[in-house]
């Protein structure tokens, strides 16, 4: 099925270029983990895009994290993913080498109920992802409100994917022709939002899932359209109106705001941030955690590869001084990043 | 970050329960998804259910998963 549906590809691509950007870590990872590139022409110029949530959270935000971090009586919870990522300094692993106590959650219920088992303690959940992760941890503050859990809060960076896809299609630097849009972001918020992307900009899109052949398929719907148009391959998760009832406890408890994205720099209105009538679980304004600006690692070229600019072989301290066992940029820390994608599958 | 595993609800108490993929059974949360029921099943992604998925889907899914080892 993946061979002929590569042949497929390869039969309809009509021998002009054709570059398409995947925008989700788990998208990269699928294409790197089944070899997806090395099955279809080299016509189709597949790259890697900014939807790694943790490959996009800026220095400042780990920077707070740690300060918070190292006041007394908090308990800091994140997902996994966070606890290797560099901030200007240190690392969340780092300080808890140093004994600051920082855990390991699988989700936010589970740092609501060591909130409810520790009064004596603050506990502060990292809210960090896109529009996928976003209800999980609005559900948990609008929980903690209705249960009076006082002692607990969320530093927020949520970010929404549809505001980073319009910077990528105006585009400067690459050209891209078409976008796999993200499966679980688009389980939630539906296809609308990116309805732009054909109208406004000509980008040819399909909305995916993640097994091989998804892709594939994707891509197929994608150099097939004979006019830009958002279709749906995963369609038996993603309707058009998407997850209303998520919709709606994001929209209750965070309001829009600008935010900053590692590499990429400010976009307007692509994050979210705590509603006022919820700010009492503002970690962020409870704790005003105090950080200067790190210095920048120079050499590493994150940015570039997070836009699509640049692979990460180009860097010169990729698997040299930048490996998964000791990473200097996002982009390697991540499981999902696109660096660590291609050392683990591509060097 | 955004990896959903189909998982069939096992237990149901309220808008919380217990999904089943495999050997893997885990806590989750219900209240994102309208009257869901005992033997569906769901896309779930950090302790919540998302979406509904359908019997034939989620088992193609966990059958694709498996063989390849899939640990993300």
């Amino acid at each position: 099925m993946i061979k002929d549906l590569a042949k497929e590809i390869n039969r309809n691509s009509s021998g002009k270029s054709c570059t398409i950007m995947e925008v989700c870590g788990t998208h990269t990872m699928s294409i790197f983990r089944f070899g997806l590139r090395t099955l279809i022409t080299d016509k189709i110029n597949l790259v890697s895009g900014p939807g790694c949530p943790v490959c996009v959270t800026p220095n400042i935000f780990l920077d707070k994290a740690i300060a918070i971090a190292s006041l007394k009586n908090v308990i800091v919870a994140t997902f996994g993913d966070m606890f290797r990522v560099p901030g200007s300094r240190s690392s969340l692993e780092k300080e808890r080498g140093k004994g600051r106590d920082i855990r390991t959650v699988y989700s936010t219920l589970e740092a609501l109920k060591l909130a409810g088992r520790r009064p004596d303690k603050e506990i502060v959940f990292l809210g960090v992802g896109f529009e996928t992760t976003a209800p999980t941890v609005a559900q948990s503050i609008l929980m903690a409100k209705r249960e009076g859990i006082c002692n607990y809060s969320v530093l927020c960076a949520h970010k929404t994917m549809p505001e980073a896809l319009k910077v990528l299609a105006e585009g400067e630097g690459l050209k891209v022709d078409g976008f796999l849009l993200p499966g679980h972001v688009s389980t939630i918020i539906g296809t609308r939002p990116y309805e732009f992307l054909a109208r406004d900009y000509s980008k040819r899109c399909a909305v995916s899932g993640f097994e091989p052949v998804d892709i594939l398929e994707s891509i197929l719907m994608i150099i097939r359209q004979d006019r830009p148009r958002v279709e749906v391959e995963y369609d038996r998760i993603v309707s058009k109106s998407g997850n209303r009832r998520a919709q709606s406890v994001i929209s209750k408890v965070f309001s829009k705001t600008d935010s900053e994205w590692r590499g990429i720099g400010k976009i307007r209105n692509s994050g979210l941030k705590i509603a006022r009538n919820y700010s009492e679980f503002d970690a962020d304004l409870k704790f005003r955690p105090k950080v200067c600006p790190g210095a920048e690692k120079t050499a590493c070229i994150c940015g570039k590869v997070l836009k699509g600019l640049k692979k990460p072989s180009e860097c010169s301290l990729f698997a040299v001084s930048c490996t998964p066992e000791n990473p200097v940029g996002a982009c390697m820390v991540s499981s999902e990043g696109t660096c660590a994608a291609y050392y683990r599958y591509a060097r | 970050m955004c990896l959903g595993i189909p998982m069939k609800i096992v237990r149901l108490d309220g808008q919380e329960g217990e999904v089943e993929a495999g050997h893997l059974r885990r806590r989750a949360n219900f209240s994102l998804l309208k009257e869901v029921r005992m033997g569906e099943y769901v896309l779930v992604h950090a302790g919540f259910a998302i979406e509904r998925v359908k019997e034939k889907e989620a088992r193609a899914t966990l059958k694709m998963l498996k063989d390849v080892g899939y640990s993300g």
